[in-house]
């Protein structure tokens, strides 16, 4: 099974760099975006079939080694085959 | 009397460590790889500034999973002293031996010059030769040091006495415009409850020798040495 773990910084933490990436994009014409994050975004392949398990493992991922939880935010998201 | 600095692949002060306490203080130095399962009995460890692992996932994020740090947080669990500069400081972050996180400095910028530091404890191993609210000048070179955790937790934070460092003017004052990435409340080191632990921004080995025409860093080495001989 393939799941997509992504890790963003935390909606009430400034975020320097999706800051520094808005004021960009006005710069290259693009008005009216009002907010950009910027994390990271892992692809993951894991042995499993089983829903639930990948699930919890992922989680687990997150919370010892892909994310901070002190500053970060992430979600799991299950890719289908 | 032994110290022991930790070298991560991309660790780039180890030597600087090695040096101030080898050839400036005179004392029985180690290296030790973050494969090691043991600290040769090490009274002191340091874990050095650098790009541990390359910064990859997160500056320290790495390091604080290597073998090594197995070893240094049962040291740092039995009141054995530790010392954190830099990505060292971000790996006992990381490692969850001191609270909080760091984020990329607020400027986006690499910040590499020196600051003032205001001492605000003085009752630690580290601290205990300097004078509250002294004021020390020591380098910076870092991405991400902008200090960040959860308000009521920097508030218990201060309440313990737990930051050791903040960014200040020359003369003292804890402002904005002397705060070089952002860091909350100006926090520049920090201990542990039990004190043996401490980890700290600025580069104390890079100012320990009037060569360098600084030598503000020395004290904090001077003193964890000489608590560490009375520990023992």
């Amino acid at each position: 099974m393939k799941a997509r773990v992504t890790v963003y910084p935390r909606r009430e933490i400034l975020d320097p760099q999706g800051k520094a990436i808005r004021d960009a994009l006005s710069r290259v014409g693009f008005a009216g975006v009002d907010d950009v994050r910027a994390g990271k975004s892992f692809e993951i392949s894991l042995g499993t079939e089983d829903a639930a398990e990948a699930e919890s493992t992922l989680r687990q991922m997150c919370e010892k080694l892909l994310a901070n939880t002190v500053v970060e935010d992430y979600a799991v998201e299950l890719i289908r085959p | 009397m032994k110290c022991g600095v930790v070298v991560f692949p991309g660790s780039n002060c180890d030597h600087d460590a090695y040096h101030v306490l080898k050839h400036v203080l005179e004392q029985d130095v180690t290296f030790l790889w973050h494969q090691d399962e043991s600290l040769q009995g090490c009274d002191l460890v340091v874990l050095p500034g650098g790009f541990s692992y390359g910064d990859y996932l997160r500056a320290g994020a790495m390091a604080a999973l290597s073998p090594v740090m197995a070893a240094v947080k049962r040291h740092a669990e039995a009141g054995g002293l530790v010392l954190g500069i830099c990505n060292g400081f971000q790996v006992l972050l990381e490692a969850g031996l001191l609270p909080g996180a760091m984020r990329r400095n607020a400027s986006l910028r690499f910040q590499c010059k020196d600051v003032h530091l205001r001492v605000e404890r003085t009752d630690l191993p580290y601290t205990h030769t300097l004078r509250a609210g002294q004021v020390l000048r020591m380098p910076i070179a870092h991405a991400e040091g902008n200090y960040e955790d959860a308000p009521e937790k920097l508030d218990a934070l201060e309440a313990a006495g737990r930051v050791v460092f903040r960014y200040c003017t020359p003369e003292g004052e804890v402002t904005p415009e002397a705060n070089p990435n952002g860091a909350a409340r100006g926090i520049a080191g920090i201990c542990n409850a039990g004190g043996n632990v401490l980890g700290l921004m600025p580069h104390p080995e890079r100012c320990s020798e009037p060569i360098l025409g600084n030598t503000d860093g020395l004290a904090l080495f001077a003193g964890v040495v000489a608590a560490a001989g009375a520990m023992r």
